[in-house]
């Protein structure tokens, strides 16, 4: 398992467009990704469950992703938040 | 998986059970974990071994009329002992008028005092069943929850393998979706568990290659329900010609969620194999197995009596 924590900098948080392509993003890994906020795991390759975390600008969520490419899907999906305006 | 512990405050428990403040309403936001309750008969006599303050104390007739008993020193003394271990809250039933001195040191230790008018037995086993209730541990599954003739699925499986589909051609079947992709479930006292949609996702589904649909508009009232028990767990998987699946059905399978053992099913799925078809047979089956019938046996059986 690797997991890193990040702080969400995008204007509207991981909302829906956002949410979109991240998922589209996640689905390319083999790991298994959980995305948690306060608290709260979401499947990262699901976009009803992404969203229902409502994670907005400035919150700080957890990327964990666990299988054989865990590390480079968790720092793609960092570097993709990251990059996301 | 991450879990957040589920509380409730005494505030909420006296709105919702509508109960008197007496004293200590400073802290009436004050958390309970746990839903056991506590009469403090024999501590009030004066053994305090065993003190449980993070549960609620609970004063009836038998406890009032002992405290109504005792000289006023060691009255005081005694409370003062009670409300120093910090019970986290003390409730009198029966509408029983407290002593002043019950009410004075609630309000000098801070103790949230409250006051019900049902009799001491009917008042514990609503405020249980509330704090079960509350208090009932979560878990956050990823999966689709439906009901297929009026029993609780969990459907698993990696994403992609076709469960929102599957969903769907069960919504058009006449059956109902309760939630798509995450699932709070919460085991009630221990016994079943209870699924439901995250507020902000109920009714919404995603279909690849169409994108978000709400179930409720398209499909009706009809097709949606906001909860249920979850009754088996089917686990839909890629199909392998070198995997063997169940047969025969004698054998039954099962997992746990939150303690709570659930009887589970393997699905293989390939590409038109009707999903939703094989989901109605496995929940009418379960059913018939429930009412005591297996099939499989029943075949063996009548094999067996045609050979003697």
């Amino acid at each position: 398992m690797y997991e890193r924590e990040i702080k969400i900098t995008s204007k509207y948080g991981l909302h829906a467009r956002p949410a979109a392509s991240f998922v589209e993003r996640a689905g390319k890994y083999d790991s298994e990704i959980e995305i948690v906020h306060d608290g709260e795991p979401a499947n990262g390759k699901s976009i009803i469950s992404l969203l229902a975390l409502a994670a907005g600008k400035g919150d700080r969520i957890i990327i964990r992703a666990e299988g054989n490419d865990e590390k480079d899907a968790v720092n793609d999906l960092a570097d993709f938040l990251k990059e996301a305006e | 998986m991450v879990d957040k512990k589920p509380s409730v405050t005494v505030k909420e428990i006296q709105e919702e059970l509508s109960i008197k403040l007496l004293a200590g309403e400073n802290n009436i936001e004050r958390i309970i974990e746990v839903s056991d309750l506590k009469r403090p008969g024999i501590e009030l006599a004066g053994y305090w071994k065993h003190f449980v303050p993070e549960r609620i104390h609970i004063l009836g007739t038998t406890e009032t009329s002992f405290l109504e008993g005792l000289s006023k020193e060691t009255l005081t003394e005694r409370l003062e002992k009670f409300y120093s271990l910090d019970p986290r809250a003390v409730i009198i039933t029966r509408n029983i008028k407290p002593m002043d001195e019950l009410i004075a040191l609630a309000n000098k230790y801070n103790i949230p005092l409250l006051q019900s008018e049902l009799s001491t037995t009917r008042f514990i086993s609503r405020l249980t069943a509330f704090l079960e209730d509350k208090l009932a541990p979560i878990i956050f599954e990823h999966g689709v929850l439906v009901d297929i003739y009026g029993l609780g699925i969990l459907i698993r499986g990696k994403s992609g393998i076709g469960k929102s589909e599957t969903a769907v051609e069960l919504i058009k079947r006449g059956h109902r979706l309760v939630a798509d992709d995450k699932i709070n479930i919460r085991a009630i006292g221990e016994r079943e568990l209870i699924g439901t949609a995250p507020e902000r996702i109920k009714h919404f589904l995603e279909m690849r290659g169409i994108g978000i649909i709400n179930v409720k508009r398209l499909f009706g009232a009809g097709a949606i329900k906001d909860s249920t028990r979850i009754d088996m767990v089917v686990h839909l998987d890629k199909w392998k010609d070198d995997k063997s699946y169940e047969r025969l059905g004698i054998d039954t399978y099962s997992t746990e969620i939150l303690g709570i053992e659930i009887p589970e099913l393997t699905i293989p799925v390939r590409p038109g194999r009707n999903i939703a078809l094989v989901l109605e047979v496995a929940a009418m089956n379960h059913r018939l197995n429930t009412m005591g019938y297996n099939a499989a046996e029943d075949l063996a059986e009548k094999i067996k009596e045609k050979k003697s």
